[in-house]
C-alpha cells in the first residue's frame, strides 16, 4: 500500500473545514501515513464540469493526479464528488492511451506528465478494504450510542461497474464502519435515493434539489434518528443547507450532519467542536448533549 | 445525435421509474433516450434535470450508459452554447480561482476558528493557479463558455 496524499477538494476547505480537520486528526489518531497534497485545484467536479467538455474534465484531472504521482503516494478524497471524478479519470486514462496522449499534449504546457501510476481512494472504501470495521472497532475504547441515518451518496456506488464496492441496492460496507464506531445504523425509507445535490441541479434549479432532499428528510426523521450520517460534503451541504432553506416553508426538521470522519472523530474522544460540528447550520443542542454525556461517561467508566 | 449504445433501448421505461428527479420534473429518461436517436435534444430543459445519480444505468437491462450518454448530450447542448446561467457561473469561478466553489472571507474566518490555516490548494500556490488557468486556456474551455 502506498502512502496517502489529502486532497481536500472545494466544498471541504472552503465550507465545511470542520471535515477537514476531523479527517487528519482521524487519520494521525488511526496511525496513518499520509500528507496534503499541495497545489491541488476543483477535481473538477462531474456535475457541471464532465457535462460540458470531456477533455477539460480529464486534463484538469489529470493535474491533480499528476501531484499525487510525482509523490509516487495514492489519492485519497473525503468527498464522493472527487472520488468520482478522480477515480473514473484515473481509469479512463489508464485504459485509453489516445486519450492519455491528448491529455498530456495540454499538460506538458504546464511541465507536468500524467503516466498511470496511482490509485484514486475514498475515505470510506479505504477505512474498509485496508483497515476494516472489526480493527477500526478496537480503536474505539467506549460506544458512541447514536442513532444514525447513513447517507452512503450515489458517486461512492455508482457505477458499481467502475467502483466494485458491490452491489448498489443494498450495500452494507459503510453501515458496518457506522456501526464500528458503536453507533446504530437505523433502517429508513429511500436509503440509497439521491440527496437531490449532484448533476448541476442544485444550483441551476434549487428547488427541484430541494424536493429529493425533502423526500430523504421526511424518511430520515420518520425512523427517528438522532443524526445524519455521510461521506460526501455535497450531500452533507445539500441536507444542512436544505434544512434552513424547508424551514423557511414551514418544514422544520433537526438533523445534525455528521460527516464519517467526523463521526469517527467523536467516537475516539474528540468534542464536538474539536471536529467542527459547530460549523453546520443546523445545530442541534440535544445531540450535541447526548453526545457530550456519551464521553462524560466514557470518560468516568 | 445518436450514439450505437442507445439503439439498443427498447423502451422499457425501467429508467424513468428510478429517476429520482422524474419524480418531481419532467424529466423522463426513456424519452430523451428515445429522441436523441432522431433528433437534436439539445434545447429540452429535462437535460439538466439529471442528478447523474446513476440510478437509470444501474438498472438498465440492456445495460446502456444512460448517464453517460445524459452527459454526452449535455455537453453537445454546451458546445451549442446552450448554458444555464447559475452552470455559467461556476465555470467562471473554476476560471477565476481554480476552484468551483472559492474560499471567501467568512469561511476563511471559519478554519482561524478551528486552527486551520489557508488550504494547501490553488488557493495558496499562485504559481499552481497559473498552470490552471494555462491547461483551461489549451483545452479551450475558457472560450467554450463565454457568452
Amino acid at each position: 500500500m502506498k502512502e496517502l496524499s489529502l486532497f481536500l477538494g472545494c466544498l471541504i476547505p472552503n465550507r465545511y473545514p470542520g471535515i477537514e480537520k476531523a479527517t487528519k486528526l482521524v487519520l494521525d489518531r488511526l496511525d496513518i501515513k499520509w500528507s496534503e497534497l499541495k497545489e491541488a485545484s476543483c477535481c473538477p467536479a462531474p456535475g457541471v464540469f464532465r457535462s460540458f467538455d470531456r477533455i477539460t474534465w480529464l486534463a484538469l484531472a489529470s493535474r491533480n493526479l499528476a501531484l499525487a504521482e510525482e509523490k509516487n503516494t495514492d489519492l485519497l478524497t473525503i468527498c464522493n464528488g472527487c472520488f468520482s471524478s478522480l477515480s473514473d479519470a484515473n481509469n479512463i486514462l489508464k485504459s485509453d492511451g489516445n486519450l492519455r496522449n491528448e491529455v498530456n499534449t495540454h499538460l506538458k504546457k504546464i511541465g507536468k506528465e500524467y503516466l498511470g501510476t496511482i490509485d484514486v481512494r475514498h475515505i470510506i472504501e479505504f477505512l474498509y478494504r485496508d483497515i476494516g470495521a472489526k480493527t477500526l472497532g478496537k480503536f474505539i475504547e467506549k460506544p458512541l450510542e447514536v442513532r444514525c441515518a447513513v447517507h452512503y451518496g450515489c458517486h461512492l456506488l455508482k457505477p458499481t461497474k467502475d467502483r466494485k464496492l458491490g452491489k448498489s441496492e443494498c450495500p452494507v460496507f459503510f453501515d458496518e464502519l457506522v456501526e464500528a464506531t458503536g453507533a446504530m445504523s437505523v433502517p429508513y425509507e429511500g436509503k440509497t435515493s439521491c440527496c437531490g445535490a449532484g448533476g448541476g441541479v442544485r444550483s441551476a434549479m434549487p428547488e427541484t434539489s430541494l424536493k429529493m432532499t425533502e423526500y430523504k428528510l421526511e424518511r430520515m426523521n420518520k425512523a427517528g434518528v438522532d443524526c445524519i450520517v455521510n461521506a460526501c460534503p455535497f450531500c452533507h451541504l445539500q441536507y444542512d443547507a436544505g434544512q434552513v432553506e424547508l424551514a423557511k416553508t414551514g418544514k422544520v426538521y433537526s438533523l445534525p450532519l455528521v460527516h464519517y470522519s467526523q463521526l469517527l472523530g467523536l467516537a475516539l474522544g474528540y468534542t464536538p467542536d474539536e471536529v467542527g460540528l459547530h460549523l453546520n447550520a443546523i445545530i442541534s443542542p440535544e445531540f450535541e448533549e447526548k453526545i457530550a454525556q456519551i464521553q462524560k461517561r466514557n470518560n468516568s467508566d | 445525435m445518436k450514439s450505437k449504445d442507445t439503439l439498443t433501448c427498447f423502451q422499457c421505461g425501467t429508467c424513468t421509474a428510478s429517476c429520482p428527479s422524474g419524480r418531481y420534473t419532467s424529466l423522463n429518461v426513456r424519452r430523451i433516450v428515445k429522441d436523441s436517436i432522431k433528433k437534436d435534444v439539445s434545447d429540452e430543459p429535462e437535460l439538466w434535470m439529471c442528478t447523474t445519480c446513476y440510478n437509470c444505468m444501474e438498472r438498465c437491462p440492456r445495460g446502456i450508459r444512460i448517464t453517460d450518454e445524459i452527459l454526452r448530450l449535455r455537453s453537445e447542448a454546451v458546445r451549442k452554447g446552450k448554458i444555464l446561467l447559475a452552470h455559467r457561473n461556476v465555470c467562471r469561478y473554476l476560471i477565476e480561482t481554480g476552484h468551483a466553489i472559492p474560499l471567501d472571507d467568512a469561511h476563511n474566518a471559519m478554519r482561524e476558528k478551528i486552527g486551520l490555516s489557508l488550504p494547501e490548494t490553488v488557493h495558496k500556490y499562485p504559481k499552481a493557479l497559473r498552470e490552471v488557468k494555462t491547461l483551461l486556456k489549451s483545452t479551450g474551455f475558457d472560450e467554450l463558455i463565454k457568452e
